[in-house]
């Protein structure tokens, strides 16, 4: 197989080609290796390169060689989202309050990745602490969409969602606290499920919003999601909230959803307030012609009121930001990371203030004052206190709507891909992007986002999301591979296929 | 959301004030760019009080749980002091060092 | 700091009533952290005992030690609180260096105990119910080093070092309410109170309640009010009072202080204030502001516990014999003295000399021990009595007394070998040679050289002026160098002057 045949392998399909013998990791890890040299200058979706990957996956290599029994994704290719730590490769979660640190501990879900055979490629860039939807907001500069690089890649995970989409890597992890692997799915054509909160462990994963927080994997297909959801799922003790479930396989769901079965008596919701005013016509066709090919197919379509849904970005932004404040205090110059000392000297007071002045960029300094605010005396009832209330009304809301459906679909987000620096300035505008994405991080429900088309005015993908009531994550890798199979049959291929072709050296502002 | 007008609560003052809070020195051009946006952002989101009337009780965490202990036995994830000090700005004779502190023991 | 005019205490009971609150901090004996599988353990190397969680690692995670938990509602209990249905953790937002979430997890509005009662009573055999709002779990902060400046104070140093061993050991805090109408007793009821806590921790066996090490925390809160008004008045907060007599000096400091301030017109500040144990008063803290705002939260990362009915139960039929009930029951049971027995608690050694009598010894044997000799080389050496020997040597050391094998004397000398690490107090005996000379022979020999020696007392002796015996008794005692027992002795003088 040529280099970019391999790139353009799902993992599945690796898989089994490692599991046979027809290729080994160390080629399938230089070719992605190869293809991050020759893209990423322009995408800019990596923020570090495992300097190790090439003896990680001749360790792989020779561990099958011995005949050593090998889990499924051994020897395949990973990129890791920078805001999960690493003990071989830095963590500075987009940040420059730790620019270079390197944990002396591997996040859970990296450890799992590891124990997998999985070769961790690199680090993935992404808004500074996860806070954005464009990844403009990292302070390494920012990512471009693969499908037109003056586009953004959603965020915060738009390196992860972009190295997928440039066939850097075939499967990245993400983390998803308001849609950040889902919204980049969408505007980058690829596949990305934010799990049941609690399905996967948030061990080393940089705290956000700690109620909110999913890791969760990114991909080309959704089977491949579903084999990488299968190695990081699971109860780990280092984290109180993760559920001491026992999981069925995500990749044998995706499997059984691929035969279409599912479908026929599948009851669909379709959320009134996730859709008409400010959705992007293409965005709401794809949407509409995604849902008759599931009636066609025997599901019901039903109309879901969701009244409370309307204040569910109100909620969020008073809720991440607040858990965020507190999350964000240990960046204080005393025991890693950035120390910025006042001319002069100073008291500690002044160097840790100076520090995060230094340190984090201004949506991080925006969000922390915000949640501040939120939690500060005279205001937590109004504010935090209210935002927990309408929580609840949104839990409600979906109760209300799963003992009628099976699962509810929306458009994964408003529109496509907008412009570099379209929505920098405007932080209300930006907000907005997350709407369709938000409940479920709010009820703590999963969420995967499928291609499902490109919006006939830009040429741009666009994704279609479902959501599952809590703990049925595998529904959700059910009815999406049955649309991804739908889609594809009428595409004749995956919608990567449609992408353009990124040619080294072609410039980017 | 249509309003776009910005919180009377939001006053250069009120900013100062988190930034202390916040342990983030802001410069002035900051604090008045703060002040708009959190304005907006404030009038925005402050509709949540509308509709969490006293009787809905409020959720913290999306999947309730409880009970969650562990053993009371050291576990597989303790530091070296090496690893500990790893990432220290400056540190002496194992332990971090920071600047003078200005007031008291807590 | 100039130093703060006092009024005559009970000058100032005339006018003023007293009105307390303590917070008291006592460390859990887990074998791990609150929160972090790091061990639990004092005088490790700096920075040694630590996980990702303890140092706040970027990523990093809390859990609750289960330990930990069923220590709080045992001490619930025993402070005679209701354990709450459903309580959980709290962040309370400030940034200080040795806090390094520059957050603490603590307990807000949900603790795991609240409204309790314990019963003390003072010297004066007066009881007083101290009402408990709550008692709560939380974890303890870092420790800081002042360098440079002035000896280790934090004012005037150039910087600090923080090992951050102590961050995340398990706290429970334990809040009075107000106590009132203790008057002149007000000092007594501080220094009883917290003596009783720490006797608590102790029966309980959840902390090594060792105040010199910090495992035991007080902080008084002390306001005054004009006889006959209702409304409290302003009160402080003097911090970190780490012993029983300084709990009762800074309660009385504070009254005569505040009366002083009071009478002539002045008001309160509500302010920390801080405990001086060299010149026995306090200092002006931090004043209470708006800056003290914790933006308190519920901790997203843990979740709520809810202890069920069979464990609070199981605990429950656990729990040690509350301290009050106990102090009367061995006062009787010993036969002691309302003195003898005050004498014991007022030297804190009421355990020791427990376990001295379980160990073997009589009651007055185990008291007299306790808080004579030990006490007095622990004053010496400025330490902790317990911390000098243990209950089961100062019983074998009773034990060879009661059996004729040394005298007080001796065995003074043979404790002063125990203290310093010489053995037990067998050992001691053997290795040093001070048992009693309890050989006849060498005695009569040493006892008919002296008579000889002085023929006058040998007559007085035999025209029955028995007294004249001690100048023998003396001679033969100095010759035995001490090791003989002087009522065998004096039983021999007179056999022999007689034969
Ligand atoms: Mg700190
Ligand atoms: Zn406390």
């Amino acid at each position: 197989m040529t280099q970019t045949d391999l790139t353009r392998l799902s993992a599945a399909d690796l898989s089994a080609k490692l599991a046979s013998g027809e290729v080994s990791s160390v080629e399938t890890t230089a070719a992605h290796l190869e293809r991050i040299a020759e893209v990423d200058s322009e995408v800019h979706a990596f923020l570090h390169i495992n300097a190790r990957a090439h003896e990680v996956a001749a360790s792989i290599d020779a561990r099958r060689a011995a005949g050593e029994e090998l889990g499924p994704l051994a020897g395949v290719p990973l990129a890791i989202k920078d805001v999960l730590v690493t003990t071989d490769m830095p963590s500075t979660s987009g940040s420059k309050i730790l620019e270079g640190w390197m944990s002396p501990y591997d996040a859970t879900v990296v450890a799992r990745s590891r124990a997998a055979g999985l070769v961790p490629l690199g680090k993935t860039n992404m808004d500074e602490f996860a806070m954005g939807s464009s990844t403009e907001h990292s302070a390494y500069g920012p990512t471009h969409n693969p499908w037109d690089l003056t586009r953004i890649p959603g965020g915060s995970g738009g390196g992860s969602a972009a190295a997928v989409a440039a066939f850097e890597t075939p499967l990245a992890l993400g983390s998803d606290t308001g849609g950040s692997i889902r919204q980049p799915a969408h505007v980058t054509g690829t596949v990305g499920v934010k799990p049941t909160y609690g399905a996967v462990s948030r061990y080393g994963a940089i705290a956000l919003a700690s109620s909110l927080d999913q890791v969760g994997p990114c991909s080309r297909s959704v089977l491949d999601a579903g084999l990488l959801q299968d190695v990081i799922a699971g109860h780990d003790h280092h984290d109180s909230t993760s559920l001491p479930d026992a999981w069925p396989s995500m990749a044998a769901a995706a499997r059984e959803g691929a035969t279409g079965q599912v479908l026929k008596g599948l009851r669909v919701g379709v959320v009134k307030q996730l859709q008409g005013e400010g959705f992007q016509t293409g965005v709401t066709q794809r949407f509409t012609e995604s849902l008759a090919l599931l009636e066609a197919q025997g599901a019901e379509i039903v109309e879901i009121d969701a009244p409370h849904f309307e204040y569910a970005v109100a909620a969020y932004y008073l809720i991440l930001p607040a858990e965020a404040s507190s999350n964000l205090a240990k960046f204080d110059s005393v025991r890693f990371g950035l120390r910025v000392t006042p001319e002069g000297g100073g008291t500690v007071d002044h160097v840790m203030a100076a520090t995060r002045e230094a340190g984090f960029g201004p949506e991080v300094k925006r969000r922390i004052i915000l949640g501040t605010y939120a939690l500060s005396a005279g205001y937590y009832d109004a504010y935090y206190g209210s935002a927990q209330k309408v929580r609840t009304l949104i839990q409600r809301d979906f109760a209300s709507a799963f003992s009628r459906v099976d699962v509810l679909a929306s458009p994964s987000a408003p529109t496509t891909a907008f412009r570099l620096g379209e929505k920098l300035e405007d932080p209300m505008a930006m907000y907005l992007n997350d709407v369709t994405t938000i409940p479920a991080n709010l009820a703590g429900i999963p969420g995967i986002s499928v291609p499902n088309g490109l919006a006939p005015e830009d040429g741009l993908p666009v994704g279609i999301q479902f959501m599952a009531p809590a703990r049925e994550d595998a529904r959700l890798y059910r009815v999406g591979a049955a649309l991804e199979a739908l889609v594809e049959d009428q595409w004749g291929g995956p919608l990567w296929a449609q992408a353009p072709e990124l040619r080294a050296g072609k410039g980017v502002n | 959301m249509p309003e776009t007008s910005s919180s009377p609560e939001i006053t250069p003052e009120v900013v100062r004030h988190l930034s202390e809070l916040a342990k983030i020195q802001l410069g002035e051009d900051e604090i008045t760019l703060l002040t708009a946006d959190l304005g907006q952002i404030v009038s925005n989101i402050a509709k949540v009080s509308e509709v969490a009337t006293p009787d809905i009780p409020a959720t913290s965490h999306p999947i309730p749980l409880q009970n969650v202990f562990r053993p009371d036995v050291v576990g597989d994830n303790v530091l070296t002091a090496e690893q500990a000090l790893s990432g220290a700005p400056e540190q002496f004779e194992g332990r971090f060092v920071v600047s003078a502190i200005l007031g008291e023991e807590q | 700091m100039a130093k703060a005019k006092l009024m005559d205490f009970d000058k100032a009971l005339e006018l003023y009533e007293p009105v307390l609150g303590f917070e008291v901090h006592v460390e859990l004996n887990t074998e791990t952290k609150m929160f972090s599988a790091a061990p639990n353990n004092f005088g490790a190397a700096p920075n040694t005992n630590l996980t990702p969680v303890c140092l706040g690692l970027p990523g990093s995670l809390p859990v609750v030690n289960e330990q930990a938990v069923r220590y709080s509602i045992s001490l619930g209990l025993a402070l005679g609180c209701s354990i709450a249905e459903s309580s959980r953790f709290a962040r309370k937002n400030y940034f200080y260096p040795d806090m390094a979430k520059n957050y603490q997890i603590s307990q807000y509005d949900e603790p795991i105990a609240y409204e309790g009662e314990v019963e003390i009573e003072l010297a004066s055999g007066r009881v007083i119910h101290v009402p408990i709002e709550r008692a709560h779990m939380e974890e303890d902060a870092g420790k800081l080093t002042h360098m440079g400046g002035s000896t280790g104070r934090i004012q005037g140093a150039e910087y600090s070092m923080v090992d951050y061993n102590r961050a995340g050991v398990p706290l429970v805090e334990i809040v009075t309410k107000p106590i009132v109408g203790t008057n002149e007793d007000a000092p007594e009821v501080g220094r009883q109170y917290v003596s009783i806590i720490r006797d608590m921790v102790i029966d309980l066996g959840i902390s090594d309640a060792k105040m010199e090490r910090g495992n035991l925390r007080c902080d008084a809160n002390i306001s005054l009010r004009p006889r006959g008004q209702e409304k409290l008045g302003t009160r402080t907060e003097t911090k970190n009072v780490n012993s029983l007599r300084s709990v009762e000096r800074a309660v009385r400091y504070e009254i005569q202080r505040q009366a002083y301030i009071l009478s002539n017109g002045g008001s309160i500040t509500q302010e920390t204030r801080h405990w001086h144990e060299d010149t026995g008063e306090t200092s002006a803290g931090r004043p209470k502001s708006d800056a003290d705002d914790y933006r308190y939260f519920p901790e997203p990362d843990l979740l709520p516990v809810q202890p069920t009915a069979q464990l609070i139960e199981e605990l429950r039929a656990q729990l040690p014999e509350a301290p009050t009930l106990r102090y009367r029951r061995l006062k009787g049971e010993w036969g002691f003295t309302d003195l003898e027995f005050q004498d014991i608690q007022n030297s804190g050694l009421l355990t020791e000399v427990s376990a001295t009598v379980a160990a073997g010894a009589s009651p007055q044997a185990a008291r007299k021990w306790w808080t004579g000799e030990i006490a007095r080389v622990a004053n010496v050496q400025g330490v902790e009595a317990t911390s000098l020997v243990s209950a089961e040597n100062v019983a074998a050391l009773a034990a060879l007394v009661d059996a004729g094998t040394l005298t007080d004397k001796l065995a003074r000398q043979v404790l002063e070998g125990v203290i310093a690490g010489e053995g037990t107090p067998q050992q001691v005996v053997d290795a040093r040679g001070l048992a009693v000379v309890s050989d006849d022979g060498a005695l009569i020999i040493a006892i008919d050289e002296a008579l000889a020696a002085q023929p006058d007392v040998l007559e007085k002796i035999r025209d029955g002026k028995v007294q004249a015996a001690g100048a023998v008794i003396g001679a033969v005692m100095k010759a035995m160098r001490g090791q003989a027992d002087a009522a065998r002795v004096r039983e021999l003088v007179l056999e022999r002057a007689q034969a």
